[in-house]
C-alpha cells in the first residue's frame, strides 16, 4: 500500500497498480477506451490522461496516461486539471472525426460506452464538417452483426480475440485513416468466444444480431438475474425481456465463475425460449391412440387427480436441466423412493461417483477463476471448447500464468499488456491435453495426447504414480505414455496451483479416479493442487444431490411393480435411454405425466402434457459442476397456461390433497422443507435473501426506471393501465417502481441485481461501480455458496481401478462420443443461429482403420451398436486414435447410443433399405 | 497450389535458413516482397501459400499486407507513384500539387492510367517532410524519392517512365 494524492486528496492504494484502475476503484470517473479490465493497458486511445505533478510545489505538471502510470508513494495527479480535461475532450474529438452521427438509430445507443465517455468529457461540438470514411461491412455469420463505420480504432476487439480468446480468423487490416477490424473475407466468425465482442468493444462496431432481429431499446428491457442453462459451468447471465419475448443474454459478472465473459451457446443459445415449439397449454388425450386436445389447466389437473387417485403407485422422473426445487418438488410429491433420476444411466453413475470424489479427496474444487489462475493443468479426457467452453477460455488463459515471471523479472507490470506479452513471447505454461481426438485448445498445449478413454485414464494413473510411488501404477503402460507421464508430473510438481481438469463426458469412470489420485498425490506432496470436473447439464450435480433411483430401476419398477402413473420432469427420455427400453417402458405405465416447455419425443408419450415455464421465466436453483448452488429469478411471467415445474407439482399435490406442510405454498417454503429434509443443502437458503426482503420498505424494480411505454404498451388490449404482475416468490417487482440503486453507495445485494447500471454509465463498464475494486469481487460478495465444502485434509485412499490395456478387437470398433459445441447440447440448438453452425452427421475413423476396413471417402457406413444400426458418412480423421472411431453425441437427428461401445462398421449395402435415424 | 514454393525452391529456401525453425513466421516480409516481385502485388494466392510456409493463419498475413503501403492486394499500375500527403507535407502544399497532378493526367487519386502504366495513390509520411512536395516511384526495380517537386517536373519523370518503357518494348 501506498499513499497517493488524486486532486490534493490522499488515497492508500496498492502499490504499482495502474492509476486508472486506481481512480474507477475509487469511483473517480475517468474516460477510457483501449484499457479494459479484463485485458489490461496498451496506452493506445489517450483517453485517460491525467496531470501528474513532481511534488506539491509543481504547479505545472505534465500529462501522463493514467492506464499506463503505475502509483507510487507519494504521487501526486489531478484529474480535474483544466489542462488534462481539455486534452480529454479533444481526444474524443478526433476519435469522433469520422464516427456517424447516427446514435438515435444505432444498435448499441443507450448502452453505448461511447456514448457515457462523450457526455463525460463535455465534448458537445464537433468542428470537424468533412466527408466521414465508409467502410464496407461484413457479414460474419449468425451471431454478431459488423458496422465499421462505427469504429474509433481503440484495438479492444482485435487484442480480445487474437490474444484473448485463440482466434485466428480476425485481424486488424490496412493503415491509418482506413484501420479495418474483422476477418479477411466474409463469413463466420470461428471462436466460440466471439459473441463478446458485442461487449468489448466500446461502440456499435459489433453488436448482437440475434437481438437485432427482436430488437428493442435496451431501456425497455426487464430484466434478473439469472444462470446460463447450456452447460455444467452455470455462467451468471442477464436475460431480457419486452413484450414476452426473450430478447437476448448479456454476460453476468461473476468473479468466481464468468468474469467478464461468456461463451457463444450461452450468449446465444436462448432462443428456445420463444421457439414455435413450446408447449403453452395443457394437452391431454383419452387414449394412446388418440390427439392431443388442449385443455384449462384445471381440467389437466383433475384428469391427474383421477388417475393418481386410483394410482397404487405413481413414480417421479426428475431432470438434470430442471431446477433444483422443481426436482425436489417432484420427489416430495411422489416419495423419495420413487424419484429416479432423469440423466442417463451412466451420467447417473458417474456424476453419483464425482460427488463422492468431491466429498471424500481432501482437494477442493476449482472455480473457473482458479483455473484461469492455474500456473499447469493436466485434461484429462474433456474437449473442453465442445463441452463446458469457458474452462476453455480459462484454461487458454492459465498458460500465461507461468511466463508471466519473465517479464515480472524485467519490472513489467502484469497489468501493462503490450510490455508483459512482448517479454513472454510464445512462451506457455503448462497445459497437457490428453484428449480421444483433436480440440481447438491444441494450439495452447506443451502436449497433447490421443488415445481411447481407457488409455487416457491409463495416462492420469501414471502421472499420479510419478508424483507419488504410494499411487498405483498401470501395468504394462507403452513407453511413449510413460514419457509422458513423467513429463507431465514434473510440471505439475513445479507449479504452485495446479489444477487437473476431467469429467464425464467420455463416460468413463477410471478417468475420474486418475484426476482424483493425481490431485491427491499432489496434494500428498503438499502442491495445492485442485480438480476442475465437468459434468452433463446445467444441473446434473443438483439432480444427483437429491439421491434419486436411476433410469434403469425405474424401468425395472415400471415392469415388475405395478406403476400406474409416472410424472416426468423437463425431460426428453429419448435422449437419455435406448428407445426399445423407452417404449416397453412407455407401454407398461397406464398413465405418463409429461411437464416440460418444448415439444419433443417425450411429451408426445404424454397422457397429460402440463406447459413448463423455461428459466427465463422461473425461480429457481442450479447446482453447478463445482457444486456452486446458484439463485436464477424470473425476468418475466410466463403467458398463456405456462406455469413453473414446482407451481405444477404444488398443484398437483394439492388436488390430491395431499397432507403438506403449509409452508410448501411459496418458494421459500419449498426451500426451507428441502433444507431440513437434507441439511446439507443449507447453503440453498443462503444464496439469496427470502421473498420478504426489502430495502427501504420496497422491492427491487426488474425494470429500469427508464422503461417506456407502461402506460401504454397494452394499450391495444385495454386503455387502463394493468396492474402490475405480483411476484410473491422474490424480492425483486415486475415494476419500475420500487428501490433506486446508487451504486456504490447503496444497491441491492449482488445476487438481486437485475442489471448493472450507473448513472453515467450506461454500458456494461458500469460494473466498475459494484466491484469492491474493478476486476473484483462484487460489493458484499459474490452471488452463489459452494455446497459441498472440502472435507478434512487427511489422506483419502488412492483408486485402483485401473482400466486394462486398450487392445483392439478385429472387425470391431471403440465407438467414442464427441461433442459439438452447436448441437451436441439439448435447448441450444432450437436457437436457428446454433442450429445453422451444428456439424452434420458422420463417423470419424483413423485412415489406418479405413483401410484396413476398405472404407474410402464418400462411403456410407452401417453402424451396428447397442443392438442399433445407424447409416453415418464416413469421415477419415488422422486424430482418431487406431481401433477407434468418434460419433458426435446429442445431434437431434440421432437415438441415444450409450457409448463408448464396441460397434460394428461396414460400407452401407448398395440398394439398402435401413432406414436412417430419425 | 505451391506455385511459388515450386518455382522459387532455393530462393525460398535461402529465405527460410535465414530464421530459426520455430520461428518460421518471421520470414513472412521477405516472402511476400518475393511474391510481389512475382505478380505485381498480392493475390490470394499467394498469400495462402506464404501463410502454409510460414505457418500463420491467411488472416494474419492478410492484415500485415494491409499495414504496409509497400504491398498491394489489388493489381495496379506498373509504376506507382505515391504522394506524402501528410501534414508537414500538406502544409508545403503537397495536396495541391496532388490535385492538379491528377487534373493533368485525367485520373483520381488512387487510378491508374488508361496504358497501366501509373497508377497514383496517397501515402502518409515518407520522411522528407521539408523536401515537400515529395513522392516515390515504386516499380519492379524498386524505390525512388523524388523530392522539391512541382507539377512540371512529375509530368518530366512520367515522361521518362513512358519513354523508357516504350524503349523496352521497342527492343523486345
Ligand atoms: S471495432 Fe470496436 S473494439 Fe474494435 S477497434 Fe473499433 S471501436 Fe475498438
Ligand atoms: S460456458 Fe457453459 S455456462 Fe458458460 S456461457 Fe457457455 S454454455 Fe453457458
Ligand atoms: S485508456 Fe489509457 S490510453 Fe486508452
Ligand atoms: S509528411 Fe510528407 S514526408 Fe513527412
Amino acid at each position: 500500500m501506498v499513499t497517493i494524492y488524486i486532486d490534493g486528496k490522499p488515497y492508500q492504494v496498492d502499490a504499482g497498480q495502474n492509476l486508472l484502475h486506481i481512480c474507477l476503484s475509487m469511483g473517480i470517473n475517468l474516460p477510457y477506451f483501449c484499457w479494459h479490465p479484463a485485458m489490461g493497458s496498451v496506452g493506445a486511445c489517450r483517453q485517460c490522461a491525467v496531470k501528474q505533478f513532481r511534488d506539491e510545489n509543481d504547479t505545472r505538471g505534465r500529462l501522463v496516461m493514467a492506464c499506463m502510470t503505475p502509483a507510487v508513494e507519494g504521487l501526486r495527479i489531478s484529474v480535474q486539471d483544466p489542462q488534462a480535461v481539455e486534452f480529454r475532450a479533444s481526444i474524443i474529438e478526433w476519435l469522433m472525426e469520422n464516427h456517424p452521427h447516427d446514435c438515435p438509430v444505432c444498435d448499441e445507443g443507450g448502452e453505448c460506452h461511447l456514448q457515457d465517455m462523450t457526455v463525460m468529457t463535455g465534448h458537445t461540438y464537433r468542428h470537424y464538417r468533412w466527408k466521414k470514411r465508409t467502410f464496407r461491412n461484413q457479414n460474419l455469420g449468425p451471431f454478431i452483426n459488423h458496422e465499421m463505420n462505427r469504429c474509433i480504432q481503440c484495438y479492444r476487439c482485435v487484442r480480445f480475440y487474437r490474444g484473448f480468446a485463440g482466434g485466428r480468423d480476425f485481424d486488424a487490416f490496412s493503415n491509418h485513416n482506413t484501420v479495418y477490424f474483422g476477418r479477411k473475407t466474409d463469413g463466420v466468425l470461428e471462436s466460440e468466444f466471439s459473441g463478446n465482442l458485442v461487449e468489448v468493444c466500446p461502440t456499435g462496431v459489433f453488436t448482437d444480431k440475434t437481438f437485432r432481429k427482436h430488437y428493442t431499446r435496451k431501456w425497455d428491457l426487464q430484466t434478473a438475474p439469472s444462470v446460463c442453462v447450456n452447460c455444467s459451468l452455470g455462467c451468471n447471465t442477464t436475460p431480457g425481456e419486452r413484450y414476452g419475448q426473450l430478447r437476448r443474454i448479456r454476460n453476468r459478472y461473476n468473479f468466481n465463475v464468468n468474469g467478464y465473459f461468456l461463451c457463444d451457446r450461452g450468449r446465444y443459445g436462448y432462443e428456445f425460449v420463444n421457439s414455435d415449439r413450446r408447449i403453452r397449454q395443457a394437452r391431454l388425450r383419452r387414449n394412446r391412440e388418440a390427439a392431443f386436445e388442449s385443455v384449462a389447466p384445471d381440467e389437466g389437473l383433475q384428469r391427474i387427480k383421477e388417475i393418481v387417485k386410483k394410482s397404487g403407485r405413481t413414480i417421479g422422473i426428475g431432470s438434470p436441466r430442471a431446477s433444483l426445487e422443481s426436482n425436489f418438488a417432484l420427489r416430495t410429491l411422489v416419495g423419495p423412493e420413487h424419484f429416479f433420476s432423469g440423466a442417463t444411466v451412466k451420467d447417473h453413475e458417474l456424476v453419483t461417483e464425482a460427488i463422492k470424489i468431491l466429498r471424500d479427496i481432501p482437494s477442493s474444487m476449482a472455480s473457473l477463476h482458479e483455473v484461469e489462475t492455474s500456473d499447469a493443468a493436466l485434461v484429462l479426457g474433456e474437449d473442453v471448447n465442445n463441452v463446458a467452453p469457458m474452462a476453455a477460455y480459462a484454461l487458454r488463459q492459465s498458460v500465461r500464468c507461468k511466463p508471466q515471471a519473465i517479464s515480472q523479472k524485467l519490472k513489467i507490470s502484469d497489468w501493462d499488456d503490450t510490455a508483459a506479452r512482448e517479454a513472454v513471447q510464445d512462451q506457455k505454461g503448462p497445459l497437457y491435453l490428453a484428449t480421444i481426438a483433436d480440440t481447438r485448445l491444441d494450439d495452447m498445449a506443451t502436449r497433447t495426447f490421443h488415445a481411447s478413454p481407457q488409455e487416457i485414464a491409463r495416462l492420469g494413473f501414471a502421472v499420479a504414480h510419478q508424483i507419488s510411488p504410494t499411487a498405483p501404477q498401470p501395468e504394462n503402460l507403452d513407453s511413449a505414455a510413460l514419457e509422458l507421464s513423467k513429463m507431465i508430473a514434473q510440471d505439475l510438481k513445479d507449479a504452485e496451483s495446479p489444477v487437473v481438469v476431467s469429467g464425464c463426458s467420455l463416460e468413463e469412470k477410471s478417468i475420474l479416479y486418475a484426476a482424483a489420485n493425481v490431485v491427491q498425490a499432489l496434494r500428498s506432496i503438499g502442491k495445492p493442487a485442485r480438480l476442475f470436473l465437468t459434468l452433463p447439464e446445467s444441473n446434473s450435480l443438483g439432480l444427483e444431490l437429491l439421491e434419486p433411483g436411476s433410469l434403469n430401476q425405474a424401468f425395472a419398477i415400471a415392469r415388475e411393480d405395478n406403476v400406474e402413473a409416472a410424472i416426468i420432469l423437463e425431460n426428453d427420455l429419448y435422449r437419455r435411454s435406448n428407445p426399445a427400453l423407452l417404449e416397453a417402458f412407455f407401454k407398461s405405465i397406464p398413465s405418463v405425466i409429461v411437464l416440460d416447455s418444448l415439444d419433443n419425443p417425450t411429451a408426445q408419450k404424454a397422457d397429460v402434457l402440463l406447459p413448463a415455464a423455461t428459466f427465463a421465466e422461473s425461480d429457481g436453483t442450479l447446482v453447478n459442476n463445482e457444486s456452486r448452488a446458484q439463485r436464477y429469478f424470473q425476468v418475466f411471467v410466463p403467458q398463456d397456461d405456462i406455469k413453473e415445474s414446482w407451481v405444477w407439482l404444488r398443484a398437483i399435490g394439492d388436488a390430491l390433497g395431499q397432507e403438506e406442510p403449509g409452508a410448501r405454498k411459496t418458494f421459500d417454503g419449498l426451500i426451507a422443507d428441502m433444507v431440513k429434509e437434507l441439511p446439507f443443502l443449507a447453503p440453498v437458503q443462503e444464496i439469496s435473501p427470502a421473498s420478504g426482503f426489502r430495502i427501504a420498505g420496497a422491492k427491487i424494480p426488474r425494470q429500469p426506471h427508464r422503461y417506456s411505454g407502461r402506460t401504454s404498451m397494452h394499450a391495444n388490449v385495454s386503455v387502463h393501465e394493468p396492474q402490475p404482475p405480483q411476484d410473491p416468490d422474490s424480492p425483486l417487482s415486475f415494476s419500475m417502481e420500487g428501490f433506486l440503486a446508487e451504486p456504490p453507495i447503496e444497491q441491492p445485494p449482488a445476487s438481486l441485481i437485475p442489471e448493472f447500471w450507473a448513472p453515467g454509465w450506461n454500458s456494461i463498464q458500469s460494473l466498475n461501480k459494484f466491484q469492491e475494486e474493478v476486476s473484483g469481487p462484487l460489493i458484499g460478495g459474490d452471488p452463489g455458496k459452494r455446497i459441498i465444502l472440502p472435507p478434512d485434509p487427511e489422506q483419502a485412499a488412492y483408486f485402483d481401478e485401473i482400466p486394462e490395456p486398450f487392445a483392439s478387437r478385429a472387425g470391431e470398433l471403440l465407438l467414442a462420443p464427441l461433442y459439438a459445441i452447436y448441437g451436441s447440447e439439448e435447448l441450444s440448438i432450437h436457437t436457428p443461429g446454433e442450429a445453422q453452425l451444428t456439424p452434420p452427421l458422420r463417423l470419424e475413423i483413423n485412415p489406418r482403420d479405413a483401410q484396413q476396413f476398405n472404407l474410402t471417402g464418400e462411403t456410407v457406413l452401417q453402424v451396428s451398436v447397442d443392438s442399433q444400426v445407424f447409416e453415418l458418412p464416413l469421415h477419415i480423421s488422422a486424430s482418431i486414435p487406431e481401433g477407434t472411431a468418434g460419433m458426435i453425441c446429442g445431434l437431434p437427428e440421432m437415438p441415444y447410443v450409450a457409448l463408448p461401445a464396441w460397434g460394428k462398421v461396414t460400407p452401407k449395402p448398395v440398394n439398402s433399405s435401413t432406414e436412417n435415424p430419425g | 497450389m505451391n506455385q511459388l514454393a515450386t518455382k522459387y525452391k532455393d530462393e525460398i529456401s535461402r529465405i527460410m535458413a535465414k530464421y530459426p525453425p520455430e520461428y518460421r513466421r518471421s520470414a513472412v516480409m521477405p516472402l511476400l516482397y518475393l511474391a510481389q516481385r512475382e505478380m505485381g502485388y498480392l493475390t490470394d494466392e499467394a498469400m495462402q501459400e506464404i501463410a502454409e510456409i510460414t505457418e500463420m493463419g491467411v488472416t494474419e498475413v492478410a492484415s500485415i499486407v494491409g499495414f504496409y503501403t509497400l504491398f498491394h492486394d489489388q493489381p495496379g499500375g506498373k509504376y506507382r507513384m505515391q504522394v506524402c500527403t501528410d501534414l508537414p507535407c500538406a502544409l508545403r502544399g503537397a495536396d495541391r500539387f496532388l490535385e492538379e497532378l491528377c487534373q493533368n493526367l485525367g485520373i483520381q487519386p488512387g487510378e491508374t492510367t488508361p496504358d497501366g502504366l501509373l497508377q497514383i495513390e496517397e501515402v502518409k509520411c515518407l520522411a522528407a517532410c521539408h523536401r515537400a512536395p515529395m513522392y516515390q516511384v515504386q516499380s519492379p526495380e524498386g524505390l525512388t524519392f523524388y523530392e522539391h517537386q512541382t507539377v512540371e517536373s512529375a509530368l518530366e519523370v512520367i515522361a521518362g517512365l513512358r519513354a523508357s518503357e516504350q524503349g523496352k518494348g521497342g527492343q523486345a
